[in-house]
């Protein structure tokens, strides 16, 4: 559904991504790990048409993105739910909701309001309020509920797990895998190697704007070297 | 006496508040400071005028003023503010090019009128006055407040009420967000524009009627007003300009009452000096002097 090809991105000439090669297919749920600066952010606001690859091509469903304005590529159902959320908190929780919609541009929508609240009721309890009253986790509710409001073809979420307990890091990632088996695909982007490891079906392993490991999450999670730098368990190993 | 001063000040601070309200919208919701908005009131203004010398009827002239006005401000939208918007340093770049833009339309103004002082033929507005309590009120009066009370309406209407304010103030707090969810920034940047140059075409024949004046530097007193009125209702509020050009007419026009004329401005400004010394982001102002800046 999803193919990137030999992308390369930089900022004002440093390199953030050199020769990137990904594919998501239709109905997976794949995800995206590596450290801080990997260029996980980069790789998918490439996708997402916010940061212009300096060379490769990003294909989507047989046609080519990569110079698609970023709204276009919303509006196609490519949607993404930006690191650190993202919600309008000066909006409302209701507002916010129906700004998703704006994605739709014509498409027949795949979730209803009554479908997302049903999903996070505590949407529907603080429809008025503003977003920016919500916790972390509310926001993060919120921006994956946004996003559904846009009928998503494919979902990228950028560490949706980034500041909350471990409770709610469970709920959102069981909420993604639900989803999935409902047909959704999802690029999932982590700090968090293990969990999403665990509710993933492939993975791959950013590392300084490279791919250095790629294949099913099952085998990656026991792979020595994932495990040594990903997983935390290699201190002594090294 | 006070009550009509009072009376006649809040309804020259409702144009000033119209005007003001564009100008605070642009730096709302894009943080851009348009400098060239004075020009849009000009230009809104002789629209009107050269209409009503055509012959036209004043409805349509003010109509073809807001059109103008917007349209203008589209414009410069498109000449002085787009083409910096992806180098990044934009923020210097947008005062100096819409400086530029200003005195484009001014000099072009200036051919049109021949460095005349114009004004609206006598009685284009019906000269009628009601009593009102022992209050003069001119009709001309109860039209203007009942213009800019309308417009600004019409304007919250549009911003809280309706799908595309929803993705106006979308793209004013989060633009990038926005564009994540599909929103195209500039369908906003074009709408910000003209309904901000709307306001000031709006403005520019009311003010006209009002003051009997129209030449091609009228927009540059009205652009510091404008300018003081944001920051003394908090940069980018839209309440705080309503409430801010209110108070700024109503100064100006006791001032000029009561007080000798040569210290009008020297009143005014040093009010909103003391003011803003109380409240230093003005009087619903949230965010710290560094808006500018921080919110980019
Ligand atoms: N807007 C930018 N301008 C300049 N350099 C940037 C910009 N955004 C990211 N970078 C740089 O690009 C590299 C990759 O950053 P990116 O945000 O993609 O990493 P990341 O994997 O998402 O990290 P994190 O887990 O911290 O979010 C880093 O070296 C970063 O400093
Ligand atoms: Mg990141």
């Amino acid at each position: 559904m999803l193919e990137l090809k030999n992308i390369a991105a930089s900022y004002s000439g440093i390199k953030a991504l050199h020769d990137v090669s990904l594919t998501v297919q239709k109905g997976e749920m794949v995800a995206l790990i590596g450290a801080n600066g990997a260029g996980k952010s980069t790789l998918l606001n490439c996708i997402s048409g916010i940061v212009k690859p300096v060379s490769g091509s990003i294909d989507l469903e047989g046609v080519n993105i990569a110079s698609v304005r970023p709204w276009k590529i919303s509006q196609s159902g490519l949607l993404q739910v930006p690191e650190g959320r993202q919600i309008l908190p000066e909006l409302t929780v209701l507002e916010n909701l129906q700004l998703g919609q704006t994605a739709l541009s014509g498409r027949a929508p795949t979730y209803t309001i009554d479908q997302v609240h049903d999903m996070f009721p505590v949407l529907h309890e603080r429809k008025s309020q503003r977003a920016g009253s919500l916790s972390g986790g509310e926001q993060q509710m919120l921006a994956i509920g946004r996003a559904l409001m846009g009928a998503p073809r494919l979902l990228l979420l950028d560490e949706p797990s980034l500041g909350l307990a471990p409770l709610l890091v469970q709920k959102v990632f069981d909420t993604l895998q639900a989803l999935n088996k409902t047909g959704l695909t999802i690029l999932l982007v982590e700090q968090n190697a293990r969990q999403a490891l665990n509710v993933t079906n492939r993975a791959y392993v950013l590392e300084q704007g490279r791919i250095v490991h790629e294949g099913e999450s099952r085998v990656l999670s026991e792979d020595p070297d994932v495990l040594a730098h990903y997983l935390g368990l290699g201190a002594q190993s090294e | 006496m006070l009550a009509q001063q009072i009376l006649n000040g809040l309804v020259v601070g409702g144009v000033y508040s119209l005007f003001a309200l564009g100008f605070s919208l642009v730096f709302g919701i894009h943080k851009i400071l348009n400098l060239a908005h004075g020009a849009v009131l000009m230009t809104g203004a002789f629209i009107g005028l050269y209409s009503v010398l055509l012959g036209l009827p004043l409805p349509v002239a003010m109509i073809l003023a807001i059109l103008g006005g917007g349209l203008v401000s589209v414009f410069i939208e498109f000449t002085a503010f787009r083409p910096l918007r992806n180098t990044g340093e934009s923020e210097f770049g947008a005062i100096i090019s819409s400086i530029g833009a200003n005195l484009i339309i001014i000099s072009i103004a200036q051919k049109i009128s021949n460095t005349e002082i114009l004004r609206f033929p006598f009685e284009t507005f019906p000269i009628v006055i009601f009593q009102i309590a022992g209050i003069r009120v001119s009709l001309l009066q109860m039209f203007m407040a009942v213009m800019a009370l309308a417009l600004m309406a019409a304007l919250m209407y549009y911003l809280m009420r309706t799908r595309h304010g929803r993705q106006v103030r979308a793209v004013a707090g989060n633009e990038r967000a926005a564009v994540l969810l599909g929103v195209n920034p500039n369908i906003i940047y074009f709408q910000t524009f003209f309904i901000s140059g709307a306001l000031a075409g709006a403005s520019g024949v009311l003010i006209g009627l009002a003051f009997g004046s129209i030449h091609f530097m009228m927009g540059e007193p009205f652009l510091l007003a404008a300018f003081a009125i944001c920051i003394l209702g908090g940069m980018g509020s839209i309440v705080g300009a309503m409430v801010a050009g209110l108070l700024f007419g109503m100064i100006q026009t006791l001032s000029v009452a009561y007080l000798p004329t040569g210290l009008t401005d020297a009143i005014i400004y040093s009010t909103i000096f003391v003011i803003l010394i109380v409240r230093p982001n003005g009087l619903f102002g949230k965010a710290a002097a560094g808006v500018l800046r921080s919110q980019r």
